[in-house]
């Protein structure tokens, strides 16, 4: 077996094995967005008039437009979630065996993003399986298209976990980033309420929102789970998944972690 | 040949960690690396595993420039980190399964090399074992075993006894050196003078400059006083 594939299976194995022993931090990451859409949007329905808008058809309850940016949120937390347990392995050393492989860096690196994306899937596979049964029901084949939208948005937030994780040095520092990081991109972006809607408010929130990538990982996972291509929101996603794995990779490159400490 | 330093220098901002260090260490040697804490030995051992790149000079590893082909080298080199790498999670196989494939190696080839190290470090029996079930000696020495699973020609070692009571300390110094007598070349640091045997190969380090390079006994017979004479440290 070629050693690249023999490292992807063992990274993944390894974040499977990590998965599944800490339940706990399972049923969190799906009490989360059931929290959103049971309580929150049961009082936000009543705020909040939706017009119809694409990819829906009809008119359609805040709850149902919330999903998508849900999954969004499922992915966002475990991306800085894989983020921080980065930042642990590296205080803790076991970190060092992976930089110290002779397989490089950028695959290495890559395979875990791979791997924590893979789990975060399936936890957003999970909440739409309760979604479902709550009532929120999206056309069966946007299940299939979803997935495809589901592993570009999960590589986009993880390469920005492992952006944050090359930076950040210290784990006590990382909460203060996590909040710096997740709070503006979830309540700067679509997924709780239409971009137009923002415009009716602000004009430069509107403009912020549409520049944040996590409203167009939103839209990709809204658009596919109607079974619709959404080719700018997609061409955005893959550009921020390019630029934030790109620093990574820079961030984690010796040279530069050498520099930094002379700095 | 099968380690070479050349010129090495590092710095943290101001303060100077290594400064122009050289030595080579033949195959099959056991060379100790002395100093008192903060002589720069894990800055050089950091060096050496190419998590952070020198200022100046040139490493070489099995006649591989580090640098310049870091991949090669890399794979020619086993690593016992000073604070422990173990999944405690995981069995002692699964961790060494996990290192044999970034590493490359998988299938019959990675089990055969895995029992072989593992029976090298007499840790066979415990392979079905949680790490977090072993004490201190053990996990040493399967972090030791999973060093050789790709047989490296060199084995570095930071401070791997920190933490252990003598008589481990004792015994685990004794498999590193058998490691060397049977043909891998180590580099083994350490603040304990107990742990050189006098026909060692040994560098002294402090403060970021070679005190001495030579056999452990031209220094005397009680390493430990010219130790303590030579660093000022206190052991």
């Amino acid at each position: 077996m070629s050693p690249y594939l023999t490292s992807l299976i063992a990274i993944l194995k390894r974040e499977a094995l990590r998965f599944v022993r800490q339940r706990e931090r399972f049923l969190a990451a799906l009490v989360r967005p059931l929290v959103w859409l049971i309580v929150f949007a049961a009082g936000f329905r009543a705020a909040l008039g939706l017009s119809i808008i694409p990819p829906y058809q009809t008119y359609i309850t805040y709850e149902t437009y919330i999903v998508p940016g849900l999954c969004g949120m499922v992915l966002l937390f475990n991306g800085m979630q894989s983020s921080f347990s980065l930042v642990y392995d590296r205080e803790m050393g076991s970190m060092k065996l992976l930089l110290t492989s002779p397989l490089p860096r950028w695959w290495l690196l890559f395979c875990k993003l791979l791997g924590a994306s893979a789990i975060s899937i399936l936890q957003v596979y999970t909440f739409l399986l309760v979604a479902y049964l709550y009532g929120i029901q999206a056309p069966p084949f946007g299940y299939i298209a979803a997935l495809p939208a589901l592993l570009v948005a999960g590589l986009m937030l993880g390469a920005l976990g492992l952006l944050l994780s090359s930076f950040v040095k210290q784990l006590e520092n990382f909460a203060g980033v996590m909040n710096f990081v997740i709070f503006p991109m979830f309540f700067l972006s679509s997924a709780l309420y239409p971009l137009w809607k923002m415009a009716e408010s602000s004009r430069l929130l509107h403009d912020i929102c549409a520049l944040n990538p996590f409203t167009h990982a939103v839209e990709l996972i809204r658009f596919a789970l109607y079974a619709e291509a959404n080719f700018a929101a997609l061409g955005w996603t893959l550009l921020a998944t390019a630029v934030f794995l790109g620093l990574a990779l820079w961030g984690y490159d010796p040279v530069r972690s050498g520099k930094r400490h002379t700095g | 040949m099968s380690l070479q330093v050349q010129n090495i220098s590092y710095a943290y901002g101001q303060k100077t960690a290594l400064d122009d260090v050289s030595f080579t260490i033949k195959r099959g040697a056991f060379c100790a690396l002395l100093g008192p804490n903060g002589a720069g030995k894990s800055t050089l051992y950091a060096l050496l595993t190419r998590l952070q790149l020198p200022a100046s000079g040139q490493i070489e590893i099995a006649g591989y420039d580090l640098a310049a082909k870091p991949r090669l080298a890399l794979a020619r080199l086993g690593v016992v980190f000073q604070q422990s790498t173990l999944d405690l999670d995981l069995t002692v196989r699964q961790n060494m399964r996990y290192f044999a494939a970034l590493h490359g190696l998988s299938g019959r080839l990675a089990e055969t090399k895995i029992d072989a190290a593992l029976d090298r470090l007499e840790m066979k029996d415990r392979a079905q074992e949680k790490a977090r079930a072993l004490n201190g000696g053990h996990r040493r020495r399967t972090e030791i075993a999973r060093a050789l699973i790709h047989t490296p020609d060199i084995l570095l070692l930071d401070e791997a006894t920190v933490g252990l009571d003598s008589a481990t300390r004792h015994a685990i110094t004794g498999y590193v050196h058998q490691l060397a007598q049977d043909g891998t070349t180590v580099l083994w640091a350490t603040h304990l003078t107990d742990e050189v045997w006098p026909e060692d190969r040994l560098i002294l380090l402090h403060k970021a400059r070679i005190l001495h390079d030579g056999q452990a006994n031209d220094l005397g017979l009680d390493l430990k006083s010219a130790f303590l004479e030579r660093t000022g440290a206190q052991e």
